[in-house]
């Protein structure tokens, strides 16, 4: 009981202090002077975040729907191809994004970036989170596939469907909270990534981590922790939304198996 | 010819952006720097045919590599780097197992809350985590605004811009990946062992050491791999709360890149940073499969968020 108080403490105190500062009247962070949401309206004035902040979203979107597309096909190799060619290879390419150096992989998508002469923006921070992120969705989804009743697959095909229907019917809608988590977290992903969105990014286009971690470096500043404390709370709303919906799902699906069971 | 095309979308995707670009890394890391754009030579003509092709191999080699060896800064930035990871690994294992154990004793209606708050902060961005704690450990700082107050120190303690502002920030942001695998393996545990290894005369402790440990040994290997491997590289902690004497082989490259601009070396540089890392990599690759084909667990705690 004392360790998970104390871990717990220790794990959300730091976001409690900066949120309550982010109400804070002085510049000084470290100094109260009253409530006040000020460094809100701030925010709302700088054009530079916003800007950076809409780029980051538009990122996020595309990538981490591209990587779903991507990483569910892979985890369906990784689960369901059986042997091939070069499949150590490829089980290889999955795995080693997940613990690489982000610094690593920036360094060398910007050097192929710059080998084919691709110009630095959008497209390239857009590739390049789609590419790690990826791996991410493979490994969520290639989790639950494992546990995934085949034969319910191979019914709907003796039963006259097409793999691809088959695939659409039967086996999408069970995978499909793997699928969904999968995208959350590479969405997640992208909104958070510093170091490789550094490398990747151009002059015309900066993402809100780079200029968050602009501004940082020169100190802590109120303005900062406003915007951290409305991305601490969407964070919050939404995880605590998908975790809620899906354990309603959950318990559906349970009680629809039960009375599956029952009738036949 | 589905299965092929299933087969070969992923794969050349990972082929293009994510082999070929550590090929690149690997050549111009034998190349040398160059006043141009792009800042190394030589560059390889391919319309120039075969002797273009010979020409271009000739003037490759190991320059870069020597370099690194013979400025200090380098060699102890990749120490520093190992060293800071090992420690930060086990300050957060002896941090993380307290609370894995006491989560996986925890009444099971209130697991999944406890989870939920685990896994929480893994959501939030990294970068406000690591931020958060400029405010809390600064001169002026509330920790030393606390500690004033109370009495038990006179002056403030100089701790941001030191390594260890660097360990609490690492412990902090990859606490999460130490509990969630040790969680799993200590959640599936059978309670009647302890019971029984109590009967047959164990102390509670000498029952925990030759148990409890043991059956969790799988989720320690996993949760240390998962700090160690990506912290040796780790570019924001040591930025942004460490100083200048937190030498770290993560910010030395990003530095190299964006502030000199030496190509060649900064790629030098990363090839050695993925050879050292290279044997705890497949190590944990191992320990990941082993773990799969015996229990048909995945202890990787990503495939939390698929339940």
């Amino acid at each position: 009981m004392v360790s998970l108080t104390l871990g717990f403490a220790f794990l959300y105190l730091p976001m409690i202090i900066l949120v309550i500062y982010s109400f804070n009247e002085s510049k000084l962070v470290t100094v109260w002077a009253g409530f006040s949401t000020k460094w809100y309206g701030e925010l709302l004035q700088n054009e530079a975040f916003l800007d950076a902040a809409w780029v980051t979203i538009r990122v996020a979107v595309v990538s981490s729907t591209i990587a779903t597309v991507l990483g569910t096909m892979a985890a369906l190799v990784l689960v369901r191809a059986g042997r091939f060619a070069g499949r150590t290879l490829f089980s290889g390419m999955i795995y080693a994004p997940l613990v690489m150096p982000e610094v690593i992989t920036g360094l060398s998508l910007l050097l192929l970036f710059i080998g084919i002469g691709l110009d630095r923006g959008i497209v390239t921070i857009i590739l390049a989170h789609t590419t790690f992120s990826m791996c991410y969705v493979s490994v969520v989804v290639s989790s639950r596939l494992v546990s995934f009743d085949q034969s319910l697959e191979e019914a709907a095909l003796d039963l006259g469907c097409t793999p691809f229907d088959a695939f659409r019917l039967v086996t999408l809608p069970i995978i499909a909270p793997a699928v969904i988590s999968g995208w959350l977290l590479a969405f997640t992903l992208s909104l958070d990534d510093l170091v490789i969105a550094s490398f990747t990014a151009g002059p015309s286009a900066t993402t809100l981590p780079i200029k968050i971690f602009s501004a940082v470096r020169l100190g802590v500043s109120p303005e900062i922790n406003a915007l951290s404390t409305i991305m601490i709370a969407i964070v919050t709303v939404g995880v605590i939304t998908a975790s809620l919906a899906s354990k309603r799902a959950s318990t559906r699906q349970q009680a629809e198996e039960r009375a599956a069971m029952r009738t036949s | 010819m589905r299965r092929l095309t299933l087969i070969a979308v992923p794969y050349l995707w990972l082929l293009a952006l994510f082999l070929v670009p550590f090929l690149i890394v690997f050549k111009i890391s034998l190349s040398d720097t160059a006043i141009a754009i792009p800042p190394y030579t030589p560059t390889l003509d391919l319309a120039g045919g075969w002797a273009a092709v010979r020409a271009f191999l000739s003037q490759l080699d190991m320059e870069n590599y020597i370099w690194l060896t013979e400025d200090a800064l380098y060699w102890k930035a990749y120490l520093s780097s190992v060293k800071i990871a090992f420690i930060a690994t086990v300050l957060t294992l002896l941090a993380g197992y307290p609370m894995a154990y006491a989560m996986a004793r925890a009444a099971p209606e209130w697991r999944p809350t406890l989870l939920m708050l685990v896994i929480l902060p893994f959501w939030t961005s990294f970068l406000i985590r690591v931020y958060a704690w400029m405010g809390i450990l600064s001169n002026e700082g509330l920790l030393n605004a606390f500690l004033l107050w109370t009495g038990l120190i006179s002056e403030p303690l100089v701790i941001l811009n030191t390594n260890t502002a660097v360990y609490i920030g690492i412990v902090y942001t990859y606490l999460p990946f130490m509990i969630l695998p040790i969680y799993s393996a200590l959640e599936k545990m059978d309670d009647s062992l302890l019971e029984a290894a109590e009967d047959l005369g164990c102390s509670r402790l000498t029952a925990f050491w030759l148990v409890t440990v043991p059956l969790s040994k799988q989720g320690i290997i996993a949760g240390c791999f998962l700090v160690f491997i990506p912290v040796v590289g780790e570019f924001v902690i040591p930025s942004l709360l460490g100083g200048s004497g937190t030498l770290m082989i993560g910010k030395v490259l990003f530095e190299e890149f964006f502030n000199n601009r030496d190509w060649p070396v900064a790629s030098a540089v990363a090839v050695i940073l993925l050879l050292i890392l290279i044997v705890p990599i497949i190590l944990f690759q191992r320990n990941e499969q082993k773990q799969r084909e015996a229990e048909g667990l995945d202890v990787f705690p990503l495939s939390m968020w698929s339940r």
